[in-house]
Order: structure tokens, then sequence, then C-alpha cells
């Protein structure tokens, strides 16, 4: 059917702010669906309070509304559409993911949309209930007669307590209407049954929940399925979980296509899931249908479906080349699918059925360093911020690509420096053992003292809780604790099982993974027992080549997947390669993502890397050999932009917004652009955002591989290292030395600006002024240099992201403590530095006002004469410096700032833009302490404040950036986008961070200098005080206009308190307060109850008004931080039931500014809606 | 199990090498490529792939081993099969044994660690093309001799040597007949009979050698002319047989029966590029519109204008190159399709084909 002439305006909801369980895959999504339906004709209104995203760019959509996403906000857009001539009638409700959905939901039942004659289009309000709701689901379920696991839904605890009785322990719970299955998990006693219990009810938002008959150790598939119109369905690929039922399917290893099903199994679930989609209703759109599989018999369970682009849509769009939200969206304004075309054969329809030919692997990506005192047990509650995917021609390639993409110091699956068994095997060795590698894997009973090395450096281990297994042969009873808990590590436990001898039979038994994948795992463990054991001969074949098992052994470990960094470190020797970008004959092979396993010729260059045997040619009687190559490359120059990897904190979709951004504006100026990423999640690795795609991880090795190709065919200009957060820029080095044109901000001086002393030197040639410091490269130095500055100190190691192992200190406990982790925490090993970088050493200062800078500029080196720098933007942090930036709230234009202070800001980021040679982006955070401004920091880099100081001042700042490092002036790029020299926003943009401490139970809701916010939401309106309300209503935390408020702060923020609390008085709230907070509340003359701070006392006690849902607002400034500590606690407990807590004075400033401002306008009714575009229009 | 090198040549002059499962030996076939992701054993049992040697684009094969279930014939036809990586170890709650064991019995040879996708773009480039694969030569230039001197699938009866020698009977499931139906066995896979005995008919299963006289002797309602292996053309005795009658009873064909088909009414055959074999192809049905996914798996297709000159009329298209499908003869109660609507491997979409025909019997 043709599409759709009855509607024409389409609001569009996005997902907003990054939180676990919703990742940027649903701005890939949203991107890609607005794109399509303005494609078609419609006019496209977008609302999404995340400004990091591509979909929220002005040219995506026609209107944007960077707005709280909340039935007011939706209605507030329906009515100034309307009263502006062009109302809206359709709303697509089935691209924000969760969010997006339970909005349009609500929106619904309020009679909004009905008020409005908005239709809901892609999924009816119908068919979201249904899908939705646990007990309509399972009704539907029955009435097409398929398998459900045996449950029943409760509504409160005596109902739960009846359907337990009935289904037995252990069992599962699930509450409705929650993000990754967030408040639920699996039971096995029943004192955990009523605690998940509870939680599950408080989380969900109709306060309902599902008990299940327990699943766990079934396998695991899903299923992702379009239909149309017409009823014609097509499955686009099915996913397998490797980790078996009771890990949330966002916490699996998952491989597509399913692997371990037979067509007669498989096609019944596709039976199955066509029944779903026809029970349930969806229409015209994709959804995400979820099975388990009872190993033993075949018995196959329905899960759940959901009618909507999901994770895993994204993930199968990526896997096989198909978009799913872009045909989803299509369908939904009324075309059927074989109206559709296949962008990649361009060719064929899109009603069809992708087929691939190779193997795909999805990893999750953690982040429990930044929570020491979480659970990293892994359970149906989703946990991990984000995820890596490889392709492989098989498994066990994949497998290795995926775990070196991860960026946890794994080169692949063992055979690296955290290898604990390789470590001990060496020293035997080197004790000399000739037969250590090979007894190793047969003598575990030896009592072996050696203790491994290294294994804690990185980033982010691949195993947080490593010190139950820091010895070789590791603990029996360790062992057996490790495979049976699922948790991130989980799968290097497996490689040691196999290397102490323990059976396939045995490991299934405790992990309940399919024995197929575990037998591919102990292939490469033997493998490397092969590989060793032919040690000289494979460092033979490696330097002189030949032929014979050496030879044989290293082509096989590349098809195993093997990088050359684990085979130079098992063999302990520099395999004799030059590592240069010159093309060179035995590349591997380069393949194509083309829908159709080689069906039909592919016009979308999208490619993996492999490698593959040699084919033989006969011509003419003579035998040539070679390996197919799939990469075909225009002649003109191209440009290469690396991407940041899996999402993690500290790195996520800011940056691949700048990368994106990157992509266009070289496409713009007629380069041909190449991306190489390995995020599923992102726009940059949809197929269209570049010319050419590489999906790889982004190591030294892979990317350099890739570039080897690319100048094999054609010129290339430059590869782009500054937009992708931290990971390509540790890359950058080593490229260069490879001989890859890095092009913009040349690497010495991004040296210049990292290493201490060098930048201290500048700094005082600039008369700049920077806090004292010292550079420590031993503990005792540490000590010596924070008795010299005095306490309190802020350490922090050299060359890492977001703050990792960043630590205020104030005594020498402490900074003993911090420096010997921020001394293990450094990124740069991977790099391939030996030595560990300093760690530096900061006077801290007090009560300082922080500010970020972002500047673009154009200068060639350091001290360039020639030249210009532009400050992109000016932003004022609300808390006080010592909490981390990426986690601190804050405002352009600056709040309290004076105009003469702002032109000094910019005076000293142009100096020191020019003082580096800065070419394209640079970040500054400066303190201003007493009225003087310090410079903290200097990033020659994008920093994750581009996007919001994009979208605060209308300027495309790393799209100017990428053209002024592909050689054009700043003066004219400038030009280009109409920007005058010093862009001055009119409203109050802020930007407000959100934190994942629900997601991990009874962890400290507090701040502090080492990152942990997940995603960021954008506030914008006339004034601080509403800009700051809209923000924090955007992270979900609505501020009461009246109420119980709480107050308890520590001894020097008492005095500063008292405005605040008094505002809160006057402005009629209830104050309470702690024994001293509420002595100098008394004294200053305001009324407070006192609360206790122990259980029992005559006083009401703090944790249970939190509990009991007492309090509207809590203001509690720390004394002590962790779980191990009561205050610990009620700020977890608050974060647990949704109570606004604020943990800082100036955020309690902030918010009692916001409250105020919106009580004088009659609280939100008076918050009103504008599109980006209208702001924009203001700038110019 | 121990490995041995083994090679698969082509006529063009390429020769992969890789490593022997299942029988060991020499085996000539036209090579074909599947791009089913599931279904191994269903492929590997369908006599349609006689003469054929059959890659397949999905990498990892026999993870789930075989079984005693998922058979398509009593026998296997192919003459190779060739895949990217073997299982070392397979798993699943059905099986009865490993793939390579199943080869070797019925033996197959089979070569593993072949560059599959490069062996599938030169298929689609050029053509099907001859090879031979052999774990007893390892000169490349010999293996290429061998392949160019193997027999052209175009003009190749190979219907004779997959065709049962006797009749036999299928009971219909679930006590007593609605239907007689006579299916002709041309390599029949066994789902055809399952579906049609799933639907209450008793089947008389016959070899296409039989007479127009013999078949009618049971009086049956309705009559189904399976698939089969080799080129329509030459099975001369069938077309025959079909022209005397069509017209007389419901006739319903499934791919090679409907190549026979069209030819009995007069229309051409002709061989495709590199034919259709997989389980993704959509089809559309030209009276609803609707898209079925369908499982395939024929090198030669009925050309349209000379069916349509001959009162054919088409009825499902393929959406990816807008060959035939589907034609029926309404007046003469006949209607064929060229994709497998019993799937096995493959989607299901396409069911209602059978019940279609059953619901032809009762007029």
């Amino acid at each position: 059917m043709p599409k759709r002439e009855d509607i024409h305006n389409i609001l569009v909801i996005g997902s907003g702010p990054i939180v676990i369980g919703q990742g940027c895959e649903f701005d890939y999504s949203g991107t890609q669906a607005c794109k399509a339906l303005r494609a078609e004709g419609y006019r496209v209104v977008l609302l999404n309070s995340n400004p990091a995203t591509i979909m929220t760019d002005p040219e995506t959509a026609d209107r944007t509304y960077v707005e709280p996403i909340t039935p007011h906000f939706v209605q507030r857009i329906l009515q100034l559409e309307k009263d502006r001539g062009q109302p809206i009638d359709a709303l697509l409700p089935t691209l924000g993911g969760q969010t997006g959905l339970n909005c349009a939901m609500e929106t619904h039942e309020l009679g909004i949309l009905a008020e409005y004659g908005v239709e809901m289009i892609g999924a009816s309000p119908e068919t979201i209930a249904k899908a939705e709701d646990r007990t309509l689901f399972k009704q539907a379920m029955q009435r097409i007669g398929l398998d459900l696991p045996k449950s029943g839904t409760a509504h409160n605890m005596d109902e739960a307590r009846a359907i337990i009785a009935d289904i037995g322990l252990p069992c599962c719970i699930r509450p409705a209407y929650t993000l990754g299955g967030e408040g639920g998990g699996f039971v096995s006693t029943m004192d955990a049954f009523v605690d998940i219990a509870a939680r599950g009810l408080a989380r969900s938002r109709i306060g309902e929940i599902l008990i299940e008959e327990s699943l766990y150790g079934w396998k695991e598939f899903e299923l992702e399925v379009i239909r149309d119109c017409n009823d014609n369905v097509v499955i686009i690929c099915s996913i397998e979980n490797m980790d078996p039922m009771g890990v949330h399917t966002g916490d699996s290893i998952t491989v597509a296509p399913a692997q371990t099903l037979t067509d007669r199994e498989y096609q019944r679930m596709r039976d199955s899931a066509k029944a779903v989609m026809r029970e349930i209703g969806v229409t015209c759109g994709g959804s995400n249908v979820q099975f388990a599989v009872d190993p033993r018999t075949g018995r196959q369970c329905i899960i759940e479906m959901n009618p909507r682009v999901s994770r895993s849509s994204a993930l199968a769009s990526k896997a096989t080349g198909y978009p799913i939200a872009k045909v989803a969206a299509k369908l939904a304004v009324g075309y059927s699918l074989d109206e559709i075309p296949n962008d990649i054969t361009r060719t064929t329809p899109a009603s069809f059925e992708p087929t691939i030919d190779y193997c795909v692997v999805k990893i999750p990506r953690w982040t429990f360093e930044k929570f020491p005192d979480a659970d990293e047990t892994l359970t149906t509650q989703m946990k991990s911020v984000g995820e890596a995917m490889a392709i492989g021609r098989t498994f066990k390639e994949a497998f290795q690509k995926c775990i070196r993409s991860m960026e946890i110091q794994r080169a692949g699956f063992g055979l690296d420096r955290n290898d604990r068994w390789l470590t001990s095997a060496h020293e035997r060795f080197a004790e000399g053992q000739a037969d250590a590698y090979r007894t190793l894997r047969i003598r575990e009973e030896v009592a072996d003292e050696a203790i491994m090395l290294g294994s804690r450096q990185g980033e982010a281990p691949a195993d947080v809780d490593e010190s139950t297994a820091t010895h070789w042969p590791i603990d029996r009873a360790a062992l057996r604790q490790k495979l049976s808990t699922p948790c991130q590590g989980r799968p290097y436990y497996i490689r040691y099982a196999f290397k102490m001898g323990w059976t396939i039979e045995q490991v299934h038994e405790l992990t309940q993974i399919d024995p197929w994948f575990l037998d591919q795992m102990q292939q490469l463990v033997e493998f490397e027992a092969e590989l060793l054991e032919h040690a000289p001969q494979v460092v033979a074949a490696a330097t002189h080549g030949g032929v014979g098992v050496g030879t044989d052994l290293l082509r096989k470990s590349e098809m195993l997947g093997y990088s050359a960094t684990q085979i130079a470190l098992a063999l302990r020797t520099q395999i004799g390669r030059t590592d240069q970008i010159e093309p060179r004959d035995d590349d591997g092979a380069f393949r194509m993502v083309d829908t159709c396993a080689a069906e039909f010729e592919a016009a979308t260059p999208y490619y993996y890397s492999t490698h593959e045997a040699p084919t033989m040619r006969v011509e003419d009687g003579r035998v040539v050999n070679g390996v197919e190559h799939e990469i075909r490359l225009k002649a003109e120059p191209h440009v290469v932009v690396l991407g940041g990897g899996p999402n993690r904190i500290g790195q996520g979709i800011e940056f691949d917004y700048c990368c994106v951004h990157a992509a266009m504006e070289a496409r713009r100026l007629g380069y041909r652009t190449v991306m190489i990423n390995s995020n599923p999640e992102t726009v940059s690795t949809d197929y269209d955002t570049s010319d050419v795609l590489f999906f790889e991880p982004l190591t030294h090795e892979d990317v350099l591989r890739v570039l080897r190709n690319i100048v094999a065919q054609a010129p290339l200009r430059g590869v782009i290292v500054q937009f992708g957060g931290q990971t390509p820029l540790n890359l950058a080095e080593a490229l260069k030395a490879a001989g890859a044109p890095i092009i913009g901000t040349p690497p010495e001086s991004i040296h210049l600006s990292e290493d201490r002393d060098e930048f201290t030197k500048l700094l005082s040639e600039l008369g700049l002024l920077q806090p004292e410091s010292g550079t420590a490269r031993s503990v005792e130095q540490a000590h010596d240099i924070a008795e010299r500055l005095g306490f309190p100190v802020l350490i922090r190691p050299s060359y890492v992201l977001g703050g990792r192992a960043m630590e205020l200190c104030n005594n020498h406990e402490d900074l003993d403590r911090y420096v010997r982790r921020a001394f293990a925490a450094t990124d740069r090993v991977s790099a391939g530095m030996n030595a560990p970088p300093p760690v530096l050493i900061d006077k801290f200062l007090l009560d300082a006002t922080e500010i970020d800078v972002d500047a673009v500029a154009d200068f060639s080196r350091p001290g360039d004469t020639k030249g210009d720098c532009v400050v992109c933007g000016i932003m004022e942090h609300i808390e006080h410096a010592g909490i981390h930036s990426g986690d601190s709230t804050c405002a352009i234009p600056p709040h309290s700032l004076s105009a003469e202070k702002v032109r000094e800001l910019e005076r000293q980021a142009q100096l020191l833009a020019r003082g580096i040679g800065v070419r394209g982006l640079m970040n500054v955070q400066f303190a201003i302490a007493e009225g003087k401004p310090y410079v903290l920091e200097v990033n020659p880099r994008a920093s994750r404040t581009v996007p919001f100081v994009s979208k605060a001042t209308g300027v495309p700042w790393a799209k100017v950036a990428t053209s002024v490092m592909l050689g054009r002036s700043l003066r004219d790029v400038l030009w280009d986008y109409g920007v005058g020299r010093r862009p001055r926003p009119t409203m109050t943009a802020i930007k407000a961070p959100v934190f994942p401490f629900k997601k991990f139970h009874g962890v400290d809701a507090v701040l502090g200098p080492e990152m942990r916010s997940t995603g960021e939401v954008m506030g914008i309106d006339e004034s601080f005080g509403l800009a700051f309300a809209k923000a924090a209503m955007a992270t979900g935390l609505s501020l009461p206009m009246s109420g119980n408020a709480l107050v308890s702060v520590n001894d020097p923020d008492k005095p500063r308190v008292l405005p605040i609390a008094r505002e809160l008085k006057e402005m009629g709230f209830k104050l309470f307060a702690t024994v001293g907070t509420h002595l100098a509340l008394k004294t200053a003359g305001i009324p407070s109850v006192v609360v206790s701070k122990q259980a029992g006392a005559p006083e009401g006690f703090l944790l249970d008004l939190i509990n009991h849902g007492v309090l509207d607002l809590l203001i509690n400034t720390p004394i002590h931080y962790g779980a191990s500590w009561e205050e610990g606690r009620w700020r977890a407990a608050a974060t647990a039931r949704h109570l606004p807590l604020i943990t800082t004075i100036a955020g309690a400033q902030a918010a009692v500014a916001a409250i105020r401002e919106m009580k004088a306008r009659g609280a939100n009714r008076a918050l009103g809606v504008r599109a980006l575009q209208d702001y924009g229009a203001g700038l110019r | 199990m121990r490995t041995m090198r083994c090679y698969l040549a082509l006529e063009d002059g390429t020769v992969f090498a890789g490593e022997s499962f299942g029988a060991e030996g020499t085996s000539a076939g036209e090579v074909v490529f599947n791009t089913a992701m599931s279904g191994y054993q269903e492929i590997l049992t369908d006599p349609s792939y006689c003469g054929q040697i059959v890659t397949m684009t999905s990498p990892l094969i026999g993870n789930y081993g075989v079984n005693l279930e998922d058979v398509e014939a009593a026998k296997l036809h192919l003459s190779g099969f060739v895949v990217k990586e073997l299982a070392r170890r397979h798993s699943s709650y059905r099986a009865s044994g490993s793939l390579h064991e199943y080869l070797h019995a019925a033996g197959v040879v089979g070569i593993s660690g072949v560059d599959t996708r490069a062996l599938t773009r030169r298929l689609r480039d050029r053509g099907s093309l001859r090879g031979v694969i052999s774990t007893e030569m390892s000169d490349p230039a010999v293996l290429v001799g061998k392949a160019r001197a193997s027999a052209q699938m175009e003009g190749r009866n190979l219907v004779e040597a997959v065709m049962p020698r006797n009749e036999t009977r299928i009971e219909s499931a679930g006590g007593s007949a609605k239907f007689r139906v006579v299916a002709v066995d041309c390599g029949i896979k066994q789902n055809i009979l399952r579906e049609l005995a799933q639907l209450g008919c008793e089947v008389r299963v016959v070899p296409p050698t039989t007479s127009a006289e013999r078949i009618l002797e049971s009086r049956p309602h309705g009559l189904l002319l399976g698939n089969g292996p080799g080129d329509p053309a030459t099975v001369g005795e069938a077309i025959a047989t079909m022209q005397s009658l069509i017209g007389r009873l419901p006739i319903f064909g499934i791919c090679l029966g409907h190549q026979l088909l069209a030819l009995a009414l007069g229309a051409k055959t002709y061989k495709l590029k590199f034919g259709h074999h997989g389980a993704n192809h959509p089809v559309q049905n030209v009276d609803t519109g609707r898209v079925e996914i369908t499982s395939q798996n024929h090198g030669f297709a009925v050309d349209v204008p000379s069916l349509q000159a001959v009162g054919g009329r088409v009825t499902h298209v393929n959406l990816y190159d807008k060959s035939l499908e589907g034609f029926a003869h309404a007046d003469q109660r006949v209607f064929a399709v060229q994709y497998h609507p019993e799937a096995a491997p493959g989607p299901h979409d396409s069911q209602y084909l059978f019940e279609q025909f059953v619901g032809m019997l009762g007029d």
C-alpha cells in the first residue's frame, strides 16, 4: 500500500538520557526513522531531552524540542504546533525505548492525544498495553496456545505470597513497565523473595510484578520480527544468548544467528513469533520476541515481546545490514515491505529475511570498577552500560575480536598480560621447566605461590573481584564459585578451568552454558597448547617465513582470531613484522556485510576483517595463490574517523556524536569518509553515516590493518583521532609512528598538554595560574609532594578516562591507598608503553567555582603566530570543583560570573590554544578561587560537552573543528556556518547528569572526582531557575513545590545551608534536620523537626522517614563516603525510592532557585516549550 | 576424528584446499550454494541435490549434529558437501550422531575449511560450475581437469537415479482418509507426503515411470507431482504422462513438478545462472499481494511468455529476480509452485498451498 496521505505532521519521542538499559541505540534508530519519514515528505517534530544525540540535531527533524519527556511537555508541544498552524496528527512512540513508549502511553491515558486528535502510529495503545501488561500478555499467549512459564501477577505482598505458594522456589520476579528489568531478579530463598518482590512493586509504574517459574539454565533466544499492514511478517535476525536464562539479555554475551537450533526448532520459534505479532496486534512495525528453550526437552516458552525498536533490534540491524528502524518507520506510515527497497543490495525488496555468512558476537561492557560496593553478579536486572560487537567468519574469531573491542585490558581470550596461567607458565619456564606450558594443564595440585602480575592494570578489569584467584593454579572452590555465578569475568574462568583440565561437562554443569559454546572455547585453549609446544618453529616462521608447522600455526592463530599481541606475549618475542602503514600481501581478508550471504551484489560498503586460507587458481598450467579481497574504494582522498568503541561511563554517545559530525563534514568537503568502530548501538556504525564502514575493534593492530588496506587502493588524507574520546587518542602516537597521517592537533601538542612538567612550563610562560602540584613516580614521592602542598590534595593517574581512580585525599593514609590504585589504573599499557606513567598530585582548591571552556582553533604548531581561536561556550559548573566535570550540572551562559571574568577566561583559553598549537577542538577546565582563574586541565580534543555546547549555541562545533583539521581556516568555516566571532546565547541552557545508582542496590549516591554518570539531559529556558527545573525534571527528578524537606549537612556546610533552609521554610516546606544541623538551624532561628541518625531513638529515624515516603526532598552533604557508612545507606535508600536527593550546597541553592521561580510562575503549568530551530534563529 | 587434506576444484581453475570429513574419495558434481542458516540435514537428504555438490554459505555447520527425524529421503543423493567450519562437538537434545559420522556412513565426501564466501561469489558471478572434491588427488591441474571432464547439468536426467522402483502407500494421519492422492516421486521430499497425510490424505507414492492408466487405477482425488533433481526437459516419459492426465483430476506441482507440468502444457524451461537455493526468498502471491518467505531449491525455471502462450496464469513471482514461482491453469485444475511449501528446511509461510490443493479434491 502506498504511504498515507492523511497524516502530515508526526511527533517522534526519543528515549532521553543514556541510562543503563537505554543506551544510544535509540539515537541510532530514532535518527534513522526521522530521516526516513522526512524523506517521505512528512514533517517530523521531535521530543528528546538528550542533547548529545544526532537525533536532536536541528537538521534531523523539522522541529526539535529538547524538553523533559513527560505528558505535560508533549501537551505543550501539541498546543504550540497547533498554534503555529501545523497541528500534529500522528505520534510514533516505538522509537524511544521504554521511556518513549511509557510517555506516549501516559499521554494517551490522560486523554491528551484524543484532545488534540493525534493518532498513535506504529503501535496502537491497545497493542502496547497487551505487550507490556503482564496479565494481558499472558492471556494473549494462552489464547494462541503458546507455552509460558508458570506464573502469577501480584499487586501487593499478600498476592505475591499466595502465588509463590503455588509456583514454589526458585522463581523469577519481573516488575511491569520498567527499564532493563529494573527491580526484578531470581530468588531462591523466602527472605530474598520478600525483599525483591517489595522492591519490584515499588519500582513498577503500575505497581505490578510477575512471579514466574524459574527457567534458570534454559537457553535464551530472541527473534527480531517485522510485520506490515498486509500481514507480511519477516524475521530479520535470530539471536542466541550464550549465557543461559537468568542473565538479562542486555548483560548476556549474545551470538547471531542462533547456533544450536535445528531448522525444525527454529521454524517452530518463527511460527510462534509470527503468531505473537498477530495476536498482540503489531500491524506495522518491528518487535523483539524472546524465547526460552529447555535444553533437555526442547520445550519452548515465550518470555516477552517488545512492540518497538530495542537494543536487540539495533544489534540485529548492525549484525545483518537490515535497517530495522528505517523500515519500521516506513511501515508505520502505510508502506508494505515489498514496496521498500533493500538499501544494501538496492535491487531487492525489504520483504525478505537476511541471511548471513559470518558469526556475530556481542559482549556487554560493565563499569563495576566505578562502583566498588555494587554486586557484580549478573541477574535479570541489567547492569552493563554499553556493548561491543564483532564480526568474524567463525564464532572463535568473532569472540576474540569482540573481547579485544571491549578495552578491558584483554587482547583476546587469554594470552595477554592479565592471563594468570600464562604468567605462571612463563615463570616456570624461566625457572628451567622446559615442559612448563604442557604440564601446567594437568598439574593443578602443585602448590604454587607465584603471585600473578599485572592483572589489575587497565581502565576496567575484566573481573573486578579477583582476590580469590590471584594464584595459579586457581583454588578449586574459588573456581567453582566463579563458574557458577554469572559475572563479567566468567569467560576467563572458563578458560582457566579448561587449563586445569576440567571437562566440558563439568563446566557446563556449573555454568549451564551450551556445550557447543564451551567446546569452541576449549578449542582455543587447545590451540594455545599446540602453539606453545611448537614455539620455536612459530618464532622462526614469524621471522623468516617459509612453510611448515610454524607457518601453519601462525595462519591458524589468525583464523582463530588471535591478535599479534597475544601471539607475541605467549611466545615472549616480538614477532618480526614491520609495523608500517604499507600495503602487504598477507593482510587478512575484508568481507562485506550484505544481508544476502553474497547471493547478490551489494552496493553499500560495510566491512569486517577476517582471515581465510588462500585460494589456488590454475592459470595456463601455473598455480597462483591468493585470498579474495572485497574492499572496493573510489580513487578520491579518504578521511578516516576513529570511533569510541563500546559505551562506558566517561566515554559515551557525546563522542559518537562528534565522530558522526566529523564524517558528515568531511563528506561535505568532498572527501570519502571511512568510519572504524565496534559499537553496534551508535549512529556512527549506521551504514550510511560514512561512505565506508569498518566494524572492527579499535586496537592498534586492527586499525592499522584497515589503514593498510585503504592505502592499497586510495589516497589517505588523514585519520581523525580527537573525536572518539580516549580510545582513539590512545592510538594516535603509535599510528603516527606507523606512518598514518593524524590530522588535527598533532600528537606532540597532545603530549605537551598531557605531560605535567611540560604543561607547567608552558603555563608559566603564558603567565597563567595552576594549582600547585607535583608529579609522583613512586608512593614515597607522593607523600613528599602532599606534605609540601598541604592536604587536601587531588590525585590522578595520567591518560585515563572519566576521572578513573581520581581521588581527593585528606590525609597520608588515604593518599597511600589511592596512589597505589592510581598507578595501576592507567590506560597506556595497552598503547604499548612499558613504564607506568606518573601520578599527578594537585593542591585542591577549596570552594572554587569550576568552569569548562570549549574552543576551536586553527593553529599549526605550539606558539603558532598565525591562526585563530574561537570560544564555543563557557560553562559554569553548579557544583564546586572536586566533583568530576562530567558529573556536574553546568550552565551556559555562566550564571554568576561577571562579563569581565568571562572575557578573561576567553583570553586565557585562546592563549592556551596558541601555546599548545591546537588545531581542532580544545577543552579547558578552570577553577576560580578567590577571584582568580586557575587552569586545571587542557584537553586538545573533543570533550563530552561539545554536543551540549552545540545545542546551546546553535553552532555545529564538531563540524567546524573537522573543517579546520582538514586544513581550512577557522574564519572561512565560521563564515560557512554563518557564525559571528562570538556566539552569544540568549537563553540559559543547563546540562544535568543522570546516574545509575538505583541499578546498583545499596551503592552510595554521592558525587566525587570519579565520574559515575551514564548520560545527560539539557534543560533550556529563559532563566537559570526554569532551565534548572527542566533539567531536573528531564533527569527524572521532580522538584517538590511543597512538603517535607530534610537537611543534614557536614560542619563546613552548616553556615551555608542556612539561607537555603530559610528559603525552603518561607516557601512553605516543613523542615526536618539531624541533630547537628538542627542545632545550627535553631541558632539561626529556623525551626525544624529533629530526626535521629540511629534507629531506636525517641526522635524519628531518618531511614524510616525515607522508606516510609514521608520526605519530599533530602539535602545531605557527605561527611563520609560509601555504603559502609550510615549516611551512605540513607542516600542509597533515597535513590532507590526516587526521592529527590541533593548532595552539594551549590546543588541545593540551584534547586531552591528553581523551586522559587516555578512557584512564582504557578508551578509547572508555567513551563513552556520552544523548538531548537527557534533558538537557533535567535542566535544568528 | 583425524583430519585429512581434501581439495575442491572448479572447472574455471579455482582450487580450494581444506580438510576432509564424511567419506573419503573423489566425487564430481555441479557446485551450488545454499543460503539457509539452518537445516543442513534436510538439505543433505533432499534428493533434488542429486548430482550436485552443495556449499553452505552459513559458515558454522554441524552444530546440532544429526537426528532421526529431520530426514527428507532414506538415502543421501548429493555428490559432496562443502562447509567453512565443521562443528567438532554438536549439541542438541535430539541429536543421534555427528554430521561427520552421518556423511561417512552415507558415503558422501565433505570438505571443511573452505572460504565458502569466495566460492559463493565465484558461483554468483560465473554461474553454476562443475567441480570435484577429492581426498585422493592433490595436483591442482589434475583436479581442475577432472572437474572439466564431469557431466554437465543441462540435459541430464537424474530422476532415474533417485526415483523409487516400487509403489508405496502412506496412511493419512489420525485415522480414516478423506481423500486419495497419488504422489509422483521423482525424488520427493518426505515432508510433502507428511503434509498431505496431516490433511487427511491417503497417499500412493508412485515412480515417474508409472503410466496414466495405472495412476488412475486407484481412482485418486488428486495428483501431486513432487520435486526432483536434474534437467526437467529430460524427463520425457513423465511429461507425456502428465499431458494425458491434465484436465482429468486436480494436479499440484512442486519444484521439478512445477517445471514438468509447464512442459506438459507446452511451455519451456531454461537453466538459471546459479539457481535458487535457500530459505529466505520473498515470493509474492499475485492474487493476494502477500509476500511469502520461501524455501527454494532449483536450478531451472519456467519461461513465462511460453507459459502464458499456453494459457498458464502467473500466480507467484520471485521478488528477487522476478522469475516465475507459481502458475495455475484454472480450466485444467492444475496449479504449481517452483518453491517448496513443505519447507524442511525453511519457513512455513506457504503451507496454505497444501490446504488449497486438498480443498480442490472434493470437487
